[in-house]
C-alpha cells in the first residue's frame, strides 16, 4: 500500500539524516522524499511516500512522531490532498518526425519544453506520479536519455487537515 | 566564563554531584573545570564501564547518570553503554569531547562522528557550536533524558566550544516544541480496562520494566490484591512485584518460570503495564494473542501496537494510570474474591511446578547457590547481573522481595554490564549492599573496574557462578548444534581470587553451600569489594527453556 506522510520538522542540520536513518533502522521503506523550508523558516516540511501495510505505516507515523524534532506528522488521504511531482526528462530525437511527435505528446500533457536540440528534447512535467508514469510510457519508444524526478510534495486540502 | 565552566555550573544546577568518566585530549578543558568543581569524579578504566556506571546510577537513583569521554575512541567506546541504556530506557547524559569545530570533517586525530554513530541508540543528541548554548543544551538534555520514557542523551562538545569565553545565559526552564513526554491517561480507557478485567475469567497482570521505572510498586500490588489477579512479570519487570507474594508467578519468557509461562498462555485478558512484548518475553505470540484481550499501558505511544494488537490502549505514565485505576476501584468499592476458579488454577499450577520440576543434581547447582545468596542477603540489597546463564538462573531462583532492587541488561544483553553498573548503583545508594550476580565470562569483560571499586571506596560484591565456559553459548551448542562445542572453553583462567587480590579487593573461593553463605556474610562486613568465585557444574543448563521462535507453551523442562 502506498501512503503519503507529511512531516513538519525543525529546520536544523541533520534532521533529514535522522528521518532517513529512522526508516533504515526500523526496516521501513522510503519510496520518495522531498524536503523544503516552510513559510516559517524555523520549520521544514518533508513529504515522504512509503510502501507498507496498515500496521507498518501506523508504526512509521508513531516513530516519526516520537522524534523530538518532529512538530507534526500527518498521513495524507490521496483524495483529500493535492500532491504533485516534478520530472525533467531528456528524450532522444532519432529522426526529424520524432520532434513533432514528442512535441505533440508534451503539449497534450501540458509539459514545459526546454532545450530543444537536433538529437534531444528536454521537457518538464509537474503532475501526479501516475500521470508522469503515463507520459513516460508514451515517450519511452523514442528513447529516454535521462530522467530526474523530485518525488512528490503534498498538502492536505482546505478543511481536510482540521479534523 | 568558558564553555567548560558553564557546563560544570549547568550540571551542578541539575543536581549532579557525581560523574563517571575518562579524560583525553578533546575533553581536557572539561576535566580542568572538574578539578575546580564539587562534582565527585569517578575515574573509570574504560569508557564503556564509565557509561555502565552512569547507567547503574541512573536506574537506581532514577535521575540521569552522567559520564564523560573524550573524542574518537573515547566516544566510540561508550557506544555500547549508550545502546544498553537505550534498550532498557535508562536515564543517562553522556558528554563527549569533540575535535575543534574547524577540524570537524577533516579526519582529524581522534575524530569520530559520534553524533552520526550514536543516532539510532540515543533518545537525543546535541552538538553545541558555541559556548553560549551549553547551559540550555544541558537543561534540555536532563529534561529529555528523565521524562516520558527515559533514555540516554548525548552532548558532544567541540574542544574550542569548551574553551571559548563568552557571556553565557543560564535559562531557568526550557521548552522543546516537538517533545510532549507526558500524556494524561484516558479515563474512559481505564474504565474499559476495569470492566474487561472484571468480566474476564482468567485475567493476568504482566508487569514490565515501566512499573520499576515509574516506581508503581504499591499501585500494581493494590490492583492485584483488590481484583485477586495473578501477576507475572517480564524479565525487566522482575521484582516489580514481591516474588514471595501469593499472587506472584515470576517472570515469563524464554527462561521464565514454568508456572508463569503456563498461566500467561492460559489467560484470557492481560493487563500489560509498561511492557513492550519483547520476543524474549512472549516468544511467538500470534497463537494465543488471538484469544487474549490485551490492555496495554505505556508511556510511549509508539509501543502500542508495535509488537502486538491491543484491545485497550492506555497511553501515559504507568504509575499515573495505575493510580487512577486503584482510585476508581476503591471509590466504587470494586473487589473480587479470591475464590474464583482461576486463582485456584494458579495455586495448583504453582504447586505442581514447584513440587515436580526436577532441580539440577549437583552440590553447587544454580538453584542452591542462588537460594543461599537470597538467604543471607538483606532484602533491600541491590542486585545487578551480567548476561548469560547466571542471569537467567537469577531470574529463576533468586526471588526479589523488595520491589525495584533488581537490575539487569535485559534489552541489549550486554555482557560486562553488571559489575560497573553495580558500582554506579553503590554510588547512588551507598548505604545498602550491592551484589553483581556474575558469570566469569561476563565479569572478564569489565573486571578492571575492580580498581574503581577499591580506590573510590564503592565496595560491591561480585558473585561469580564460575562454569569455566561461555555457559549460555555452550547450552545452545548442546541443545541446537549437536554438542559441537566451539569457542566456549575459558579453561579456568584467570584465577579470580588472585585477580581480586591484585586489585586490593578481597577474593574468596567458595566450594560448598556453607562456604557460599559464609563468603557472602564476610563480604557484607567488608570495606572493600569482594569477589566470590564459586565453581559450579559446567554441564548445568538453564531450564525451563523456550526455544527462540516458538510459543511459551513449548517449554523444554528438566527431565
Amino acid at each position: 500500500m502506498w501512503s503519503i506522510i507529511s512531516l513538519l520538522v525543525e529546520n536544523k542540520p541533520g534532521i533529514l539524516f535522522k528521518v532517513t536513518n529512522l526508516f533504515r533502522s526500523r526496516n521501513f521503506n522510503i519510496d520518495s522524499i522531498s524536503v523544503g523550508v516552510t513559510e516559517n523558516p524555523e520549520f521544514s516540511r518533508m513529504t515522504i511516500t512509503t510502501l507498507g501495510d496498515e500496521k507498518q505505516v501506523t508504526q512509521i507515523i508513531k516513530q516519526l512522531d516520537k522524534m523530538i524534532d518532529t512538530i507534526e506528522v500527518k498521513r495524507l488521504d490521496e483524495k483529500m490532498s493535492v500532491y504533485r511531482e516534478l520530472v525533467l526528462m531528456k528524450i532522444k530525437v532519432s529522426k526529424p518526425s520524432d520532434s513533432m511527435e514528442i512535441m505533440n505528446i508534451a503539449k497534450a500533457f501540458e509539459c514545459e519544453v526546454h532545450d530543444v536540440r537536433k538529437t534531444s528534447i528536454m521537457v518538464e512535467l509537474t503532475a501526479t506520479p501516475d500521470r508522469i508514469n503515463a507520459f513516460e510510457d508514451l515517450v519511452r519508444g523514442f528513447g529516454i536519455i535521462d530522467v530526474a524526478r523530485t518525488g512528490i510534495c503534498a498538502l492536505a486540502r482546505g478543511g481536510a487537515d482540521e479534523s | 566564563m568558558s564553555g567548560a565552566r558553564s557546563l560544570m555550573v549547568a550540571l551542578e544546577k541539575e543536581g549532579v554531584d557525581i560523574a563517571f568518566g575518562l579524560p583525553g585530549g578533546a575533553n581536557l578543558p572539561i576535566y580542568d573545570e572538574l578539578y575546580k568543581s564539587n562534582i565527585r569524579h569517578i575515574l573509570a578504566r574504560h569508557e564503556q564501564s564509565a557509561a555502565h556506571m552512569a547507567d547503574g546510577f541512573g536506574r537506581v537513583s532514577r535521575r540521569p547518570g552522567v559520564c564523560f569521554a573524550t573524542s574518537g575512541p573515547g566516544a566510540t567506546n561508550i557506544v555500547t553503554g549508550i545502546a544498553t541504556a537505550q534498550a532498557d530506557s535508562a536515564p543517562m547524559v553522556a558528554i563527549t569531547g569533540q575535535v575543534p569545530l574547524k577540524m570537524i570533517g577533516k579526519d582529524a586525530f581522534q575524530e569520530s562522528d559520534i553524533i552520526g554513530i550514536s543516532n539510532p541508540i540515543v533518545k537525543y543528541a546535541f552538538q553545541p557550536t558555541s559556548a553560549t548554548e551549553i547551559p540550555e543544551v544541558v537543561k534540555k538534555a536532563f529534561y529529555i533524558s528523565s521524562t516520558g520514557r527515559p533514555g540516554p542523551v548525548l552532548i558532544d562538545i567541540p574542544k574550542d566550544v569548551q574553551q571559548n569565553e563568552a557571556e553565557i545565559p543560564f535559562p531557568s526552564e526550557v521548552k522543546i516544541r516537538g517533545y510532549h513526554p507526558w500524556v494524561d491517561p484516558d479515563i474512559t480507557q481505564i474504565e474499559r480496562a476495569i470492566d474487561m478485567l472484571l468480566s474476564a475469567e482468567r485475567p493476568i497482570i504482566l508487569a514490565g520494566g515501566g512499573v520499576i521505572i515509574s516506581g508503581a510498586f504499591a499501585e500494581i500490588q493494590s490492583i492485584a490484591e483488590l481484583l485477586m489477579i495473578p501477576v507475572v512479570t517480564t524479565f525487566k519487570g522482575k521484582g516489580s512485584f514481591p516474588e514471595n507474594h501469593p499472587l506472584s508467578l515470576g517472570p515469563i519468557g524464554m527462561h521464565g518460570h514454568a508456572e508463569a509461562n503456563k498461566m500467561m498462555t492460559e489467560a484470557d485478558c492481560v493487563l500489560a503495564a509498561g511492557s513492550r512484548f519483547s520476543d524474549r518475553s512472549v516468544g511467538t505470540f500470534e497463537e494465543f494473542e488471538k484469544r487474549l484481550k490485551i490492555i496495554h499501558m505505556d508511556v510511549d505511544p509508539a509501543e502500542i501496537g508495535k509488537n502486538q494488537t491491543t484491545t485497550v490502549a492506555i497511553v501515559g505514565d504507568v504509575k499515573a494510570s495505575l493510580r487512577i485505576m486503584v482510585k476508581m476501584l476503591v471509590q466504587k468499592a470494586i473487589r473480587r474474591n479470591g475464590d474464583y476458579p482461576w486463582v485456584k488454577r494458579m495455586k495448583e499450577t504453582k504447586d505442581y511446578y514447584r513440587e515436580n520440576l526436577k532441580l539440577h543434581d549437583h552440590p553447587l547447582a544454580a538453584a542452591k547457590v542462588l537460594r543461599k545468596l537470597r538467604e543471607v542477603l538483606p532484602h533491600q540489597s541491590i542486585v545487578t547481573t551480567e548476561v548469560g546463564q547466571h542471569q537467567m538462573w537469577a531470574s529463576l531462583f533468586f526471588d526479589v522481595i523488595h520491589p525495584g532492587t533488581f537490575f539487569s541488561s535485559t534489552g541489549l544483553g550486554t555482557m560486562g554490564w553488571g559489575f560497573p553498573a553495580a558500582i554506579g548503583a553503590k554510588a547512588a545508594k551507598p548505604g545498602v549492599p550491592v551484589v553483581d550476580i556474575a558469570g566469569e565470562g561476563s565479569f572478564n569483560m569489565t573486571e578492571n573496574s575492580l580498581a574503581v571499586s577499591v580506590l573510590d571506596n564503592l565496595p560491591v560484591i561480585v558473585f561469580i557462578m564460575n562454569n569455566f565456559s561461555l555457559g549460555m553459548v555452550a547450552q545452545w551448542q548442546r541443545t541446537f548444534y549437536d554438542r559441537r562445542m566451539m569457542a566456549i572453553d575459558l579453561k579456568n583462567c584467570p584465577d579470580y581470587v588472585k585477580i581480586a587480590q591484585a586489585y586490593g579487593a578481597q577474593g574468596i573461593r567458595a566450594q560448598s553451600l556453607d562456604e557460599v553463605g559464609n563468603a557472602v556474610k564476610t563480604a557484607l562486613k567488608s570495606d572493600v569489594a569482594t569477589v566470590i568465585d564459586i565453581p559450579i557444574d559446567p554441564q548445568e543448563d538453564v531450564l525451563p527453556f523456550v526455544a527462540p521462535g516458538t510459543p511459551l507453551t513449548d517449554m523444554i523442562l528438566p527431565s
